[in-house]
C-alpha cells in the first residue's frame, strides 16, 4: 500500500502553549488507524492539524505527496481528506438531503463512488429521515449524517473524532458496522474513540498519544498485550 | 409554513399586485412601486444577512450608486436607454460590492458591520462633500429611461407601466434568490453562516462563496436603486446613507430572515406603516419606533412567524427544531438510551 498521509515532526500550538510535540506517523491507502489517549492528550488537536483547522502548526504534513502544512482546510478537504468532528457537526438549518448533497463532489482522483443513493443504502435510517432538519435528528442519526456527508466527498482519508461518544450501544454498533463498510471500500480512516475493544476489531494500527507525543505505535494486538501501558495511558 | 399554504399566499399576493394598477389611483400605484423597490432591496440584503449571516450596513450605498449611475448616464433632454443604463448601473453596484466585499469579508461579526458601515459612509461623503454628484443638492433625472424593443416601446412615464416593470424585476429578483438559496451554493452559504470552520473542513471556499453572494446581493440592490432613482427623478447623497441601510435591515428582521419572501413582507409592512402614521400623527416616528419594538418582542421570528401562526403551522426556526428534538420520543441520544431494547442491551453489556 502506498503512503497517503505523512506527518513529520509536527508541532501544534494554541497561542503560546504547545499541544503537539514532534509527532510523526503515516497512514497508507486504505489503512485504518486508531488514535488513542486520555482526554486532553492532543488527539483532536492532531486531527485539526491534519485538516488545517489548527492555525499554528509546524513540521511537515503531506497528503498524496502534496505539502499541506500551510494549506487551508478547504484545500486539504479537496485533496481528499474528510473530517467528522466531535459533536457531529451537522448543519441544523439544512435537512438530511441538503446536508448530504451540499458536500457531494468527485474524489481527488475523479471517483464518484459515493452518491446520495449509496449513502442511503448504507444508512437506511437517514433515508427515512431525509426531510428532517439536522437539529431534528438523534445523536446517532447525526453521527450517521456526518459520516455520510464525509463519504459524499469521495475521500481517500476520513478523520473521525469521537466516533461513538454519547451514543447508545445499539447505535454505536451501527457506527462500528459502518466503519467496517468504509474499511471494505478501501478508504483510509483515522478514528478517535474510547471503545478500545471495538476499535481493535476494525483497525490495522493504533497510535497512542500522551501529552501531545506518540508513546506507542503498533498493531492493536500488540497494544492489548501491554496492560501497564493501557492502564497508564488509557486507564483500562 | 406548509409549502402549499405558502404557494397560495404567493399566488393571491401576485394576483392582487397585478390587479392593483387597474383599480387603484395613480398615487397608490406610485406608492406601491416604491414599496416593491424597497422590497427588492430587502430581499437582496437578506441574501447576505439572513442566509449568509453577514450584517451589511452598506447596501444603501450600492442602491444609491446605481441611482447616481442612471443620473450620470441620462443625456440632457432625453431619457437614457434602459438597455445600456440598467446593465451599466448594475455593473457599478456589483463592482462596488466586489471591492467592499473583498475587503470587508476579511473581517467578521461586529467588525464586518463596522467596515461595511465605513464604506457606505465614505461613499456618502464622497457624493455629499464633492461636486461629483451635485454635492448635497444631488442630481435630477428629468426623463425616465427609454424602454424600447423591436420598434415598440414601454412608456415608463406612465405609473402603471413603471409599476409593472418594477413588479417583473421584483419577481425575477425573488426567483433568483429562491433558486440560489435552494442550490448547493445556497446550502454552502447557509453552512458557512452556521459554522464557518465546519464548512471549510468540508472543502467549501467560504470567502469566495460569501463574496459571490455579496456581489449578487449588490447587483440586486443596484436594480432597486436604478428604478428608485428613475421613479423619483432625483438622486441625493441620502440615498447612500446608513439610515436607509438600517431601515432596510429593520425590514429584513421584521419580515423574517429565514425565508426569501419574509423581507419583502417586512418592507411592505414598514413602508405601509410609515405612510399611515405620517398622514395621521405629528410625532409618527415615536409611534413607529414603539410598534417596531413591540413587533420584535411579540414576533421574534418576524411576519413570517405571524403567517405561520395564522395558518396554524409552526415556524421552522432552529429553536423550534430543538424543541421538537427534545420532545420527540426517538429524537436524541438521551432518549435513544431510554428505549427498552437499548436499555436491555446496555444491561447485558454490563452483566
Amino acid at each position: 500500500m502506498t503512503e497517503l498521509l505523512a506527518i513529520r515532526s509536527l508541532s501544534g500550538f494554541y497561542g503560546a502553549s504547545q499541544v503537539l510535540h514532534d509527532v510523526s506517523f503515516s497512514v497508507r491507502r486504505g489503512e485504518q488507524v486508531a488514535l488513542l489517549g486520555r482526554n486532553g492528550m492532543g488527539k483532536t488537536t492532531l486531527m485539526k492539524s491534519i485538516i488545517g483547522l489548527l492555525g499554528d502548526r509546524r513540521g511537515g504534513i503531506t497528503i498524496n505527496k502534496l505539502d499541506m502544512i500551510n494549506a487551508k482546510p478547504e484545500a486539504i478537504a479537496q485533496a481528499g481528506v474528510a473530517y467528522v468532528p466531535e459533536g457531529r457537526g451537522v448543519f441544523g438549518s439544512l435537512n438530511v438531503v441538503e446536508n448530504l448533497v451540499m458536500a457531494a463532489r468527485a474524489g481527488a482522483d475523479g471517483r464518484r463512488d459515493w452518491t446520495l443513493d449509496r449513502v442511503f443504502e448504507v444508512f437506511p435510517r437517514l433515508h427515512q429521515r431525509r426531510g428532517n432538519g439536522g437539529h431534528q435528528l438523534s445523536g446517532g442519526e447525526q453521527q450517521m449524517l456526518s459520516i455520510g456527508r464525509a463519504l459524499m466527498t469521495n475521500p481517500d482519508l476520513i478523520l473521525i473524532d469521537e466516533a461513538t461518544e454519547g451514543l447508545a450501544p445499539l447505535v454505536a454498533q451501527e457506527i462500528w458496522r459502518t466503519l467496517g463498510v468504509i474499511r471494505d471500500e478501501g478508504i483510509a480512516t483515522i478514528v478517535v474513540d474510547k471503545d478500545l475493544r471495538s476499535l481493535s476489531k476494525i483497525v490495522d494500527r493504533t497510535v497512542l498519544l500522551s501529552k501531545g507525543q506518540i508513546v506507542f505505535e503498533g498493531a492493536p494486538s500488540e497494544l492489548l498485550a501491554q496492560p501497564l501501558l493501557l492502564e497508564k495511558h488509557l486507564g483500562v | 409554513m406548509k409549502a402549499s399554504s405558502q404557494s397560495w399566499i404567493v399566488a393571491i399576493a401576485l394576483a392582487v399586485a397585478i390587479a392593483l394598477p387597474l383599480v387603484a389611483p395613480t398615487y397608490y400605484v406610485q406608492f406601491a412601486s416604491k414599496a416593491l423597490l424597497m422590497g427588492l432591496l430587502a430581499v437582496a440584503l437578506n441574501l447576505v444577512v439572513g442566509f449568509g449571516g453577514m450584517v451589511s450596513l452598506c447596501h444603501a450605498a450600492l442602491f444609491g450608486l446605481a441611482g447616481y449611475s442612471l443620473a450620470f448616464l441620462t443625456p440632457e433632454g432625453e431619457g437614457a436607454s434602459i438597455w445600456l443604463s440598467l446593465p451599466a448601473a448594475v455593473l457599478v453596484s456589483s463592482f462596488a460590492a466586489l471591492v467592499i466585499g473583498a475587503l470587508s469579508l476579511r473581517t467578521k461579526g461586529i467588525y464586518f458591520i463596522m467596515v461595511t458601515l465605513a464604506f457606505g459612509e465614505m461613499l456618502f461623503y464622497l457624493l455629499h462633500d464633492t461636486k461629483i454628484g451635485g454635492g448635497s443638492d444631488g442630481l435630477y433625472i428629468y426623463l425616465k429611461p427609454e424602454f424600447g424593443f423591436g420598434g415598440a416601446a414601454l412608456d415608463l412615464e406612465r405609473a402603471s407601466t413603471f409599476y409593472f416593470v418594477v413588479l417583473v424585476c421584483l419577481v425575477l429578483g425573488v426567483a433568483l434568490v429562491s433558486m440560489l438559496v435552494r442550490s448547493p451554493f445556497g446550502h454552502a452559504l447557509v453552512a458557512a453562516r452556521d459554522n464557518e470552520r465546519r464548512a471549510r473542513s468540508l472543502g467549501f471556499p467560504v470567502y469566495r462563496i460569501r463574496l459571490t453572494a455579496f456581489v449578487i446581493s449588490g447587483a440586486l440592490a443596484g436594480v432597486a436603486g436604478y428604478f428608485s432613482a428613475a421613479q423619483f427623478g432625483f438622486v441625493a447623497p441620502q440615498l447612500l446613507g446608513w439610515h436607509l441601510s438600517a431601515t432596510v435591515l429593520v425590514m429584513v428582521v421584521l419580515g423574517g430572515m429565514t425565508s426569501v419572501l419574509g423581507p419583502l413582507a417586512g418592507a411592505l409592512a414598514i413602508i405601509g406603516l410609515e405612510e399611515v402614521l405620517k398622514s395621521n400623527f405629528e410625532y409618527w416616528k415615536l409611534i413607529y419606533g414603539l410598534i417596531v419594538m413591540a413587533m420584535v418582542f411579540v414576533l421574534p421570528g418576524g411576519l413570517q412567524q405571524l403567517a405561520s401562526m395564522v395558518l396554524g403551522a409552526k415556524p421552522a426556526s432552529e429553536d423550534d427544531a430543538v424543541e421538537r428534538d427534545m420532545t420527540a420520543p426517538h429524537d436524541d441520544a438521551a432518549t435513544d438510551r431510554l428505549r427498552p431494547e437499548l436499555l436491555r442491551s446496555e444491561a447485558k453489556a454490563h452483566v
